[in-house]
């Protein structure tokens, strides 16, 4: 089918339209052996196919008051052996820690074990509604109060929010009690309008603080990779509602004069935000109540590893300190002497009055406590003490193999992630995504690239503590042939790359300047353009 | 620890490589203070695979599943048959250890299946374009609000009391630290509202929920013409998404954004989440759209392939100008939709909406010739409201000591609103059997008696 006016394989071959720009496969279908092309479902209409038997609905007489029955949607019709077939051969054209080291820098890709999924799904919790009462839900609710005992035991902080759904979310969550804090102590946030974010933060640090109506002022970075304490002193005064800091910070580094910033921050009457996606890597070693911060999200995929599913669910508790605990969104579990409840309103009689409402619906993310619990409990005080040791030692191992062919980015020790850049790549007409797609043909995901902005060409690589001596030094061998090879002058091998794929480099110039973000039948598009 | 790979002598050899006498100078960052030089106290330690997994099914055996008991709780979740071909191909590694589609080379198949989910969603709200999802229906909500604010440049929201008292908490939320204005208008039990009477000038949106919380479906399309006669967007959220088989769609009746929860489809109840947020709107307003978008394109040889695309909108790039701080979406949760909904079809998501429609046909049938019951709502789709005799709380935690999951007490989430004590929500899906609405039936007259 060739529905979207594109080259068809066999064009693409050149054994009908003469396409000679790919001869690639040399194949009628397309498909090279177990790589196969696959149709978007909607190109595999049988109509009237169900892949579901569902029974004839009873005839009833219809209360659908004034509304009426829609007409045809345009779902198309397939069976269920064509359906397992179109998904299966889609999941093999993607990549995932399952297949391979995934060193993206600050996503922290570790393996994530299948325990966790069949405790997720055991109907105890995967079959429970959020409004079933609170007696029928003993069990979850004393899950929710036991992670909750962990994260805060872990950063000694004493309170949890645990309802946001992800990072991004934890952030807005932990910014909303800063500011609610503020209201509460000051009267109001009118004076108190600035949120200092230092340059190398995360994309979503200064969105989150513009999100709860603060302004942002930026902080540079010094020499070492580190904020700029002068900086950041200079900037400190009455106007200053929070700082929201990195640590350990984008570089990979550990923000050494952390006490001493959070003892000026809080000098200065404003509260300290840590971004908490880094906390792998220094969870049992650092609690970050001791660092002086008010307020840090935990990434439960990132410290406690619960899959990613090509980009979500997250979840993202948030700990507090006791400046801030009683700021924080419904509902939440309290434990008292007849078991665990939620306090789901202000009108609540365990309300503190203090809470600032909902963030999302419903109790937070339970399949994700349930799989972060998994985790934490296998591996323990102990174990996750080990977890970091294992992270930041496989980061410098790393940090130390390569830093004779490509330019490490600061000086070490790092910790969970290897920051390097293009330096060493100068003259050779090579850059950072090239390299990276040269990368993939030798079976590898890409570090993240460009990231922080702090440097140029930035390759953030974080192996993770999953991973063994022996994954680190066959990635190593990878790393130090290419960096080799573009220093020889073989550019080429880079400007093609990657030549393996499913796909070969897409345009995605072309995709954004006519976004095409659904498929429209082949009548529809035709009418359009008449 | 079976999950860390590294030996004692890996170690010793990688701290030789490094050229430190051991991972503790690889800390000496930290502050001194900050230290730690042993597992933290008041922690276990670490337990085998056989032991985590008494303790957390131990936890589990606490609760009791909605479905091994007649059950009829809705208000927001609701519990669908899922095929056994999702659960099994979400599971797929490839799919669920993938992160984010930085790389298209190397994840075609989660771009693929995302702009198969964009597709599916636009179909069935009757849009033009949707995003990627979001974390759930009641943050859409409050994305879609702030997304209006930005087109029309006013900070005025109106919202039905209808509309699922969830999304207007976390729209008021929002609007409490974002700066809007929220106009929430009361409860709407028996569907009397007048909403276009609330829009001003300044009125940014309107957001109503269809069916409403309390039961009603309506046709917008008069509130649509009026909203947008005074500038306004008209925001249509639906907290059952499977209605989406058998009415009108909002897209057809007017709306500018549709938010939606998409639990029903693919995904289980899990005690509220995680969840996935839909999101749609009209053409003209797709570089307003906060969330993650997948676009079709070519690559270096024309073939057809899918890049995230339209990212100039996002925080990564925006920081503080972004359209919103949501970085992630609910990946997993939109391929078990996507798969669902493909295994259904037009026959099969129209056939599943229908049995639904009609199960709660026959229920309210049989729940309002009890004695002390009366069904309130004048339309529904498979949920309504019904008033009893007794607070409705206390009625359902007598049918749960009886073994039945009976609905979902309005004062749960209308706490203090004496008015509303006396309402239940009840909701029937396929799942549900004449022996679960016998017993429903019976435990309602005894509760009442």
């Amino acid at each position: 089918m060739n529905t979207q006016g594109r080259k068809t394989h066999v064009d693409a071959l050149g054994v009908e339209g003469g396409g000679a720009a790919s001869a690639a496969a040399g194949t009628i279908s397309g498909n090279r052996a177990l790589m196969l092309e696959e149709p978007l479902i909607f190109e595999q209409d049988s109509p009237g196919t169900t892949g579901v038997d569902l029974p004839k609905p009873p005839a009833v007489k219809s209360r659908l008051g004034a509304v009426r029955e829609r007409g045809r949607i345009g779902l198309p019709g397939l069976s269920e052996p064509e359906v397992i077939r179109h998904y299966t051969r889609l999941s093999q054209k993607n990549f995932a820690i399952d297949s391979g080291l995934y060193p993206l820098g600050s996503c922290t890709m570790k393996h994530n074990p299948r325990l966790n999924e069949k405790l997720a799904r055991l109907p105890g919790f995967s079959d429970i509604h959020p409004l079933q009462p609170e007696r029928t839900v003993q069990g979850a609710l004393e899950l929710i109060d036991t992670l909750a005992h962990w994260l805060k035991t872990l950063t000694g902080m004493p309170a949890v929010a645990m309802s946001p759904a992800a990072g991004a979310h934890g952030e807005l969550c932990g910014m909303m009690s800063i500011r609610a804090a503020i209201e509460d102590r000051d009267g109001s946030t009118s004076r108190r309008r600035r949120v200092l974010v230092p340059e190398s933060a995360h994309g979503t640090n200064p969105a989150t603080a513009a999100a709860c109506g603060f302004t942002v002022d930026a902080i540079p970075a010094d020499a070492t990779g580190r904020v700029d304490v002068e900086a950041l002193k200079a900037k400190l005064g009455d106007d200053v509602a929070a700082i929201m800091l990195t640590n350990p910070n984008t570089c990979g580094l550990f923000e050494r004069d952390i006490v001493e910033i959070a003892e000026a921050v809080h000098a200065a009457g404003a509260y300290f935000y840590c971004d908490g996606a880094n906390f792998n890597a220094i969870v049992g070693r650092v609690r970050p109540a001791d660092l002086g911060i008010d307020a840090m999200h935990i990434n439960l995929h990132k410290t406690f590893s619960t899959p990613h599913g090509g980009g979500g669910p997250g979840s993202g508790p948030v700990v507090l300190s006791d400046a801030l605990a009683k700021f924080v969104p419904l509902p939440y579990v309290v434990h008292g002497p007849d078991g665990f409840s939620l306090v789901e309103s202000g009108a609540d009689e365990d309300s503190s009055g203090k809470e600032f409402g909902r963030l999302k619906g419903f109790h937070g993310q339970m399949g994700m406590f349930v799989r972060a619990l998994a985790y934490i409990l296998s591996h323990g005080a102990d174990g996750l003490r080990q977890v970091a040791s294992d992270a930041v030692l496989n980061a410098n191992y790393v940090m130390a193999s390569l830093g004779d062919v490509m330019t490490p980015s600061f000086e070490g020790p790092c910790m969970h992630e290897a920051l390097f850049d293009d330096r060493f790549l100068k003259g050779t007409g090579v850059t950072t995504l090239d390299f990276a797609k040269a990368m993939i043909d030798e079976g590898y995901h890409p570090m993240t690239m460009y990231f922080p902005l702090v440097v140029h060409g930035a390759f953030l690589i974080e192996p993770t503590e999953t991973e063994s001596k022996q994954s680190l030094d066959a990635f190593i061998r990878v790393m130090r042939g290419l960096a080799e090879r573009a220093k020889s002058g073989d550019a080429d091998h880079f400007l093609g790359a990657p030549r393996m794929t499913p796909r070969r480099r897409l345009d995605e110039t072309g995709a954004a300047r006519k976004p095409v973000l659904r498929w429209v039948p082949e009548v529809e598009r035709r009418e359009a353009a008449e | 620890m079976r999950y860390l790979p590294l030996t004692e002598a890996d170690r010793r050899s990688m701290l030789a490589t490094i050229g430190v006498p051991s991972v503790d100078s690889l800390f000496r960052d930290v502050p001194e203070s900050a230290r730690l030089a042993a597992p933290i106290e008041g922690l276990a330690p670490h337990a085998g695979e056989m032991e985590v997994e008494r303790m957390i099914a131990g936890m589990a055996a606490k609760n009791v599943a909605a479905g091994s008991v007649p059950s009829f709780l809705g208000a927001g979740a609701y519990r669908h048959h899922v095929p056994a071909a999702v659960d099994h191909l979400i599971q797929r590694g490839e799919f669920l250890t993938s992160y984010t589609p930085y790389q298209p080379e190397v994840t075609q198949g989660t771009l693929q299946y995302l702009f198969e989910f964009q597709t599916q969603v636009a179909l069935i709200t009757g849009m033009d374009v949707a995003n990627a999802s979001l974390y759930d229906g009641a943050t859409s909500c409050a994305e879609a609000v702030m997304m209006a604010n930005r087109v029309t440049r006013r900070s005025r929201a109106v919202l039905s009391g209808g509309l699922h008292p969830h999304y207007r908490d976390v729209t008021a939320t929002n609007a409490r630290f974002h700066g809007f204005e929220v106009v929430a208008a009361p409860a709407d039990a028996e569907g009397k509202e007048d909403l276009a009477a609330l829009v001003d000038d300044k009125t940014s949106c309107v957001v109503v929920q269809n069916p409403g919380f309390f039961g009603q479906v309506r046709d917008l399309t008069d509130l649509a013409a009026a909203v947008h006669a005074k500038g306004a967007l008209l925001i249509v959220a639906v907290a059952e998404v499977v209605s989406l088989g058998l009415l009108t769609p909002p897209g057809e009746m007017g709306a500018d954004i549709v938010v939606a929860e998409g639990q029903s489809i693919g995904n289980a109840l899990n005690f509220g989440g995680p969840y996935v947020g839909l999101f749609a709107t009209r053409d003209k307003y797709v570089r307003h759209m906060p969330g993650r978008l997948t676009g079709q394109t070519v690559d270096a040889e024309g073939r057809r392939g899918w890049v995230l695309t339209l990212s100039t909108r996002e925080q990564h790039i925006r920081r503080e100008k972004a359209t919103s701080n949501i970085c992630t979406n609910s990946g997993l949760c939109a391929l078990a939709f996507t798969i669902h909904m493909s295994l259904l079809g037009e026959e099969g998501f129209g056939r599943l909406a229908r049995i639904n429609h009609a199960k709660a046909v026959q229920l309210a049938d049989r729940l309002d010739a009890l004695k002390g019951v009366e069904v309130v709502s004048d339309s529904f789709f498979n949920e309504f409201a019904v008033r009893l005799k007794k607070p409705a709380a206390k009625v359902v935690n007598k049918l749960a000591k009886a073994g039945i999951l009976g609905g979902v007490p309005v004062s749960r989430l209308y706490p203090g609103d004496e008015a509303l004590a006396d309402l239940l929500l009840v909701a029937a899906t396929e799942t549900n059997t004449d022996a679960d609405m016998d017993a429903l039936a019976s435990g309602l007259k005894e509760a009442l008696s």
